[in-house]
């Protein structure tokens, strides 16, 4: 049995991609660069790719930069405008405390190259408050860049994106988005968010993982950070990964077929997993404003277990699921997101994220509910084993420095 | 089948124990411990130790992955620092040797870990350590036994396992030695076959002791004086961390004849040293003794006694003097007792068996 929870992740591939992409590996395998008939089939299997992929986010295709992920997305849309503006006076960027790494850690990079960076606070409910960026755009001299992800992917919570960017541009401002996580999930327009440059992954939504794009407003003129030749208008060098786009193509065009359906049916399991567990586990809470989410997240604090653990157990049952974000190496920090919402290191090491797709069955809900009260139980009454034995016998521990034995 | 943990290290012997456990047909779930934070640098290199770093922990999802069991990294930076870590710095910082070792057995493997395992429903944890454990069926009780290989055997940092510790705990290659462990290694075709051994602390991967109690108790007085016996000024120290009962080296003192560190006065901030002679001594107390059988035994008992690690164990008469402590005599005197490390008692009528052990109490 394998139930898997963890969407936000990644998602398997969907339907027609697996063999897009291996059809065009085998039969196009020109380069998109060469004048002759091959290299042009290989060009018109990426427009087509684009095209579906602009279509997805109600842009033009010629303003996306198709590239290797969300992350270098993210990348050249942060270091491509810093070095646009590195002259423009505004040296300056906003962002918030619960980017993905791929936003926090470049800005980072930013501040080390001499641009201050202002990271917005969020409420208990882990939503950026407009009022908070009007104050950040007015304080500072000239802010060249505001960057707000769409919605978070630990706890989902959508961000007022619409009205973040009407603040940074009546200060001058550029406005970036990280929509990584709402992209083949709710509707989205580049229009409608006002926004003037957009990050999208391909494996978020069933797309091959290496592909995404980067949106970018015409005009806006942004610096590669890829060079070399001069594919994506110069804005992005380097042969196309024309096979692997050509599966984001697809995987863009199902994803638009199938947005409405998503919304209502992926909606449905979650709030009826949410309301299964909190009912059925006592010491359970939901994590982020449920009323302003994508519909396939939900993070659930669980009271007296540690969710590594838990998550561990789970695994060996064959239900896959997650602690907030996968993309952390070599350390286990409490969630820097949960952390922003104020909620203690605690709730944030009792936490496990479920996020499902449109393969998910209610029969995977049922079996997740089922589970899970026994589970939680079982280890709760474990570790109160393991307390009321007072603990293990601390060995040789001694006073400390100079003290007196 | 039945659930076990197995700790792996991503060395080759906790992988070998991992391997023995799945032929005989145990339901194995690899777990390793992460125990510090791999990302902090200090002065450009990573922090992290000889053992357990990422690369270890990825050997041992290798091994697991070619084994065909789960394998997970559960993350005791928290348990580490606060078991072993800090009492590391305190010890050095009062002027006794610490064996981070043992801290790491008693209060994560053997506990912290095990709670985990019985949260997974394991009710065993293996690990690749040298020693056995045995059940006595005439007194209804575990034994601790030393590893069958003497050159590695590490039953001297196991100490401290109670009973029901021991209830729970298996050693797969605590039977073999090296070269039987090396040759399933290759039998198994596991990558970690031809792995070297770690030998140093590992969290402390340069060896460099001194500099690592300084970073984590910057506060510790940095000055002193050496003295000899009679109280003699010689020389100036950078504090008492940077030397241990014994050592010779690193006095920065020029006199004659060869001078030993004698003892360490961490409340005057003073190095005593002496000649090699005055190293020897016959009688050590220990603290927070562990008798493996659950019980003080009555009376004085002849045992053969271990000081350090790499220490053959001499013969000596201890006695427990109650509330967790013993007063133990070598029949010999024995070089350089050290306070902080460890002594431990094995049975004088059959050396294989460990009667328990504690800390050696500063005179």
């Amino acid at each position: 049995m394998q139930i898997y929870l963890d969407y936000n992740a990644t998602a398997p591939p969907a339907p027609g991609v697996v063999e897009a992409v291996c059809r065009v590996l085998r039969d196009t395998p020109g380069n998109p660069s060469s004048i002759h008939a091959p290299g042009q089939q290989a060009r018109a299997v990426l427009d087509d790719a684009r095209r579906s992929v602009a279509e997805l986010v109600g842009a033009r295709a010629s303003d996306l930069v198709l590239t290797g992920g969300g992350t270098e997305a993210d990348n050249l849309a942060i270091r491509g405008a810093v070095e646009a503006l590195d002259t423009s006076g505004r040296r300056h960027l906003i962002t918030t405390t619960i980017e993905h790494e791929a936003v926090l850690a470049t800005c980072a990079a930013m501040e080390a190259r001499g641009w201050r960076v202002t990271r917005l606070p969020v409420d208990r409910s882990g939503i950026v408050a407009p009022a908070d960026l009007d104050a950040a755009l007015s304080e500072n001299a000239g802010t060249g860049l505001v960057s707000v992800m769409h919605a978070n992917n630990e706890v989902g919570t959508l961000q007022p994106i619409a009205e973040l960017a009407a603040l940074a541009h009546a200060h001058g401002a550029w406005f970036h988005t990280d929509a990584v996580q709402t992209v083949g999930k709710v509707p989205v327009s580049v229009g409608e968010l006002g926004v003037d440059m957009l990050s999208l992954s391909g494996h978020k939504f069933g797309g091959p993982k290496g592909t995404g794009a980067l949106w970018v407003r015409r005009g806006l003129k942004l610096l590669a950070q890829q060079t070399g030749g001069r594919q994506e208008r110069s804005r992005r060098a380097g042969t196309e990964n024309v096979a692997g786009l050509a599966g984001l193509g697809v995987a863009a065009t199902h994803a638009r077929a199938g947005l409405q359906e998503y919304a209502t049916a992926v909606a449905a399991r979650r709030d009826r997993l949410e309301r299964g567990l909190l009912e059925g586990v006592p010491g359970t809470h939901v994590n982020g404003a449920t009323e302003s989410r994508v519909p396939n997240t939900s993070n659930i604090s669980f009271d007296g277990v540690e969710a590594e653990l838990l998550l561990i157990a789970l695994d060996l049952e064959g239900i896959a699921v997650s602690t907030g974000s996968a993309c952390s190496s070599g350390t286990l920090e409490p969630s820097h997101v949960l952390t922003a919402m104020g909620l203690p290191a605690s709730r944030a090491r009792t936490s496990l994220r479920f996020s499902m797709g449109a393969d998910t069955t209610d029969a995977d809900i049922d079996a997740v509910i089922g589970r899970i009260p026994t589970l939680v139980d079982k280890l709760r009454r474990l570790s109160q084993t393991a307390a009321s034995v007072g603990g293990r016998p601390r060995v040789g521990v001694r006073p400390g420095v100079g003290g007196k034995r | 089948m039945t659930r076990v943990v197995v700790a792996m290290s991503g060395g080759v012997d906790s992988s070998v124990a991992a391997a023995l456990m799945v032929e005989e047909g145990y339901d194995v779930v690899g777990l390793s411990m992460q125990l510090y934070d791999q990302r902090e640098t200090e002065d450009g290199a990573p922090k992290f130790g000889s053992c357990c770093s990422l690369d270890d922990l990825h050997d041992a999802k290798r091994v697991a992955r070619h084994l065909g069991f789960p394998h997970y990294i559960v993350n005791f930076e928290r348990e580490f620092k606060a078991t072993v870590v800090d009492n590391f710095v305190s010890e050095y910082s009062a002027g006794r040797t610490p064996i981070p070792c043992v801290h790491c057995n008693a209060d994560l493997k053997f506990s912290t870990l095990a709670e985990r395992a019985a949260g997974l429903d394991a009710s065993v944890v293996a690990t690749g350590h040298y020693a056995r454990v045995v059940f006595d069926e005439e007194h209804r009780r575990y034994r601790l036994q030393r590893g069958l290989d003497p050159a590695k055997d590490q039953s001297y940092f196991l100490f401290t396992l109670t009973q029901d510790q021991l209830a729970h705990a298996r050693f797969p290659v605590g039977h073999l030695n090296k070269t039987e462990v090396r040759a399933h290694a290759e039998r198994l075709g596991l990558s970690v076959a031809d792995k070297p051994d770690s030998h140093e602390i590992c969290f402390v991967p340069d060896g460099n002791t001194a500099r690592f109690v300084e970073r984590h108790a910057p506060q510790a007085p940095a000055r002193g004086e050496i003295v000899d016996a009679e109280g003699q000024v010689l020389g100036e120290h950078r504090g008492v961390h940077h030397f241990t009962v014994g050592q010779r080296k690193g006095l920065g003192l020029s006199t004659g004849s060869p001078l030993y560190v004698l003892k360490l006065e961490p409340v005057g901030e003073r190095v005593v040293v002496g000649a090699r002679e005055a190293l020897g001594s016959h009688e050590l107390t220990a603290t927070g003794v562990n008798w493996i059988s659950g019980q003080a035994p009555d009376g004085p008992m002849r045992v053969t006694a271990r000081i350090r690690h790499r220490h053959q164990d001499a013969p000596a008469t201890v006695v427990a003097t109650g509330d967790g402590t013993a007063h133990l005599r070598f029949d010999d005197p024995q070089m350089a007792i050290t306070p902080g490390q460890a002594v431990v008692f094995y049975d004088a009528a059959d050396a294989a068996n460990v009667m328990g052990g504690g800390w050696i109490d500063s005179r």
